[in-house]
């Protein structure tokens, strides 16, 4: 054993309410870590996915279509007025049933979406119904008369909005996004109720195994997540200032 | 008349009796003229007589109700009608400007070269430059809009526009949103551009300015052309009432 991790051994002598095991114990370190890895894993995946989501929606409810706005319009409401966890437990156990299976080895039947593809699916949903309102709110800030000019310059619908509209829209969209990002990375801790093995589910299972490391398992998911949200929102705060014109806006 | 068939002989940009409502508001109510190519035309009149709405129709800003707006033989009043095509013939400066804020002076210049033309960067950089020398704003071409007064963004409006290199240029009332002492230096742009041979059409409120540069006046008034003719004579011998008064109010 090295200092660090004989410090806390002795400190779970000392003091067993504290009992940080993953500390000193590899195999609990092993745990923390591949939880750890995880839920950045998921975190990433789904922030990626929900804004992609988030575009594509915003563009499409521009659409000519109105059965296309329907559909994005109840997509939204669907998302946004259910709680994420009930999303979570539909996708993976009600449309979890109809998806096909493969047989890897022969005997086991394996669904081809596992419950970490599940959640992904269904927290990207979550998310990226709140990011379609959020980028819609941006478009509509963009003038009118601005997307004309690009329009008399000979630019279509989509050359205006990815090269005009979108990225003005996508500046004052930050903010709320920022907002909606964090509560994603947040409530990836909900996929612990399909099984999947991110920091929270280790987590629990490390103090159901060892009941006197609960209060230090505790402590370390408030830092993990203060630190990995503290990430998050000073990326998007450089962006934001990267993204800052002189001149426009604040 | 096919597309194809357009000489510049015949007018480059011919409208006859063009009609356009907003919901129950007609707005031109059989609106003809022609402008042949390299003519500079006015367009005057009081505020809401539909100038705006007019010229909005040319490039298809406006869709119209019915009549023909023909440019260089091709029509515009067309579901159809290939707009990359037009708006490649004819450029359009916004009252307001519209520039693109979060782009640099330059960088409004070169992006509809570089992303509708699709030419190559070096080309369009180098005409880019050009053209905003061309409107005095040498030393500014990496500033953004909102570091830029009024004239100085309108004169970017204006090179934006000359860099798809079209044959019409519109302005709507370009510098009425000015401060006084910047609009002459606006005016002097549109005034050069006038002089190197490009068709103009501009509704605007400057008579001296009118009197200078344009071939032929136009005065509209509730969606109808009253009266027109060349500035020696529009100014001095215009004869229906309306022609008059709003001379009368605005000289
Ligand atoms: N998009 C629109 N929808 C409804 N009414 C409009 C629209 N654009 C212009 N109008 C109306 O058409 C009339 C003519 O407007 P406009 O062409 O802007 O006049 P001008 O440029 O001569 O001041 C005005 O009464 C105006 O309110
Ligand atoms: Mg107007």
């Amino acid at each position: 054993m090295n200092a660090f991790q004989q410090f806390f051994f002795d400190l779970s002598e000392e003091h067993p309410r504290w009992n940080f095991i993953f500390f000193y114990d590899p195999v609990q370190t092993e745990r923390v870590l591949s939880g750890l890895w995880m839920t950045i894993q998921l975190s990433v995946v789904c922030v990626i996915l929900s804004v992609l989501i988030g575009l594509v929606g915003a563009w499409l409810q521009g659409a000519h279509s109105r059965l296309v706005r329907a559909v994005v319009q109840g997509y939204i409401q669907f998302f946004r007025n259910t709680p994420p966890l009930i999303q979570l437990l539909f996708f993976y156990f009600a449309l979890g049933q109809f998806t096909p299976t493969y047989s890897p080895d022969g005997w086991l039947e394996v669904p081809i979406i596992s419950n970490v593809g599940w959640a992904i699916i269904s927290l990207s949903f979550f998310a990226g119904a709140f990011n379609v309102e959020i980028f819609r709110a941006g478009i509509e800030a963009v003038p009118e008369s601005t997307r004309e000019a690009a329009e008399s310059l000979g630019m279509n619908r989509l050359q205006a909005f990815i090269y005009v509209v979108f990225p003005l829209a996508f500046r004052v969209s930050l903010p709320a996004l920022n907002n909606n990002l964090v509560n994603l990375v947040k409530t990836t801790t909900q996929a612990l109720a399909i099984a999947v093995p991110e920091l929270l589910y280790q987590m629990v299972s490390i103090y159901n195994d060892y009941s006197t490391a609960q209060n230090a398992c505790m402590v370390v998911l408030f830092v993990v997540y203060i630190g990995l949200v503290g990430i998050l929102v000073t990326g998007m705060n450089a962006w934001e200032r990267a993204a800052r014109v002189p001149g426009y806006g604040q | 008349m096919p597309a194809n068939s357009w000489t510049p002989d015949q007018p480059i940009v011919a409208i006859h009796d063009l009609h356009k409502s907003f919901g129950a508001l007609e707005v031109l109510k059989g609106v003809s003229l022609e402008v042949m190519k390299g003519e500079v035309i006015c367009i005057i009149g009081p505020s809401g007589s539909g100038k705006s709405t007019l010229i909005r129709c040319i490039n298809a800003l406006n869709p119209v109700d019915s009549g023909s707006i023909l440019v260089e033989g091709q029509e515009v009043n067309d579901p159809a009608v290939d707009k990359l095509a037009l708006r490649k013939k004819v450029g359009m400066v916004f009252q307001q400007y519209n520039l693109f804020p979060h782009k640099t002076a330059l960088q409004n210049v070169m992006m509809a070269p570089l992303k509708v033309l699709k030419q190559p960067r070096g080309e369009v950089e180098k005409r880019a430059r050009a053209l905003l020398t061309r409107v005095n704003l040498e030393g500014k071409e990496d500033s953004y809009p909102g570091e830029l007064s009024g004239g100085q963004q309108q004169r970017v409006a204006i090179a934006r526009s000359l860099a798809m290199n079209p044959d019409v240029m519109l302005f709507d009332e370009v510098t009425a949103a000015l401060d006084p002492e910047t609009v002459k230096e606006v005016l002097v742009a549109i005034k050069d551009l006038a002089q190197s041979g490009m068709t103009c059409i501009l509704v605007t409120h400057e008579m001296g300015f009118a009197r200078e540069v344009a071939d032929h006046i136009y005065f509209t008034d509730r969606g109808v052309i009253v009266e027109h003719g060349p500035p020696a004579t529009f100014f001095t011998e215009s004869s229906d009432p309306r022609t008059r008064e709003f001379l009368s109010q605005i000289l």
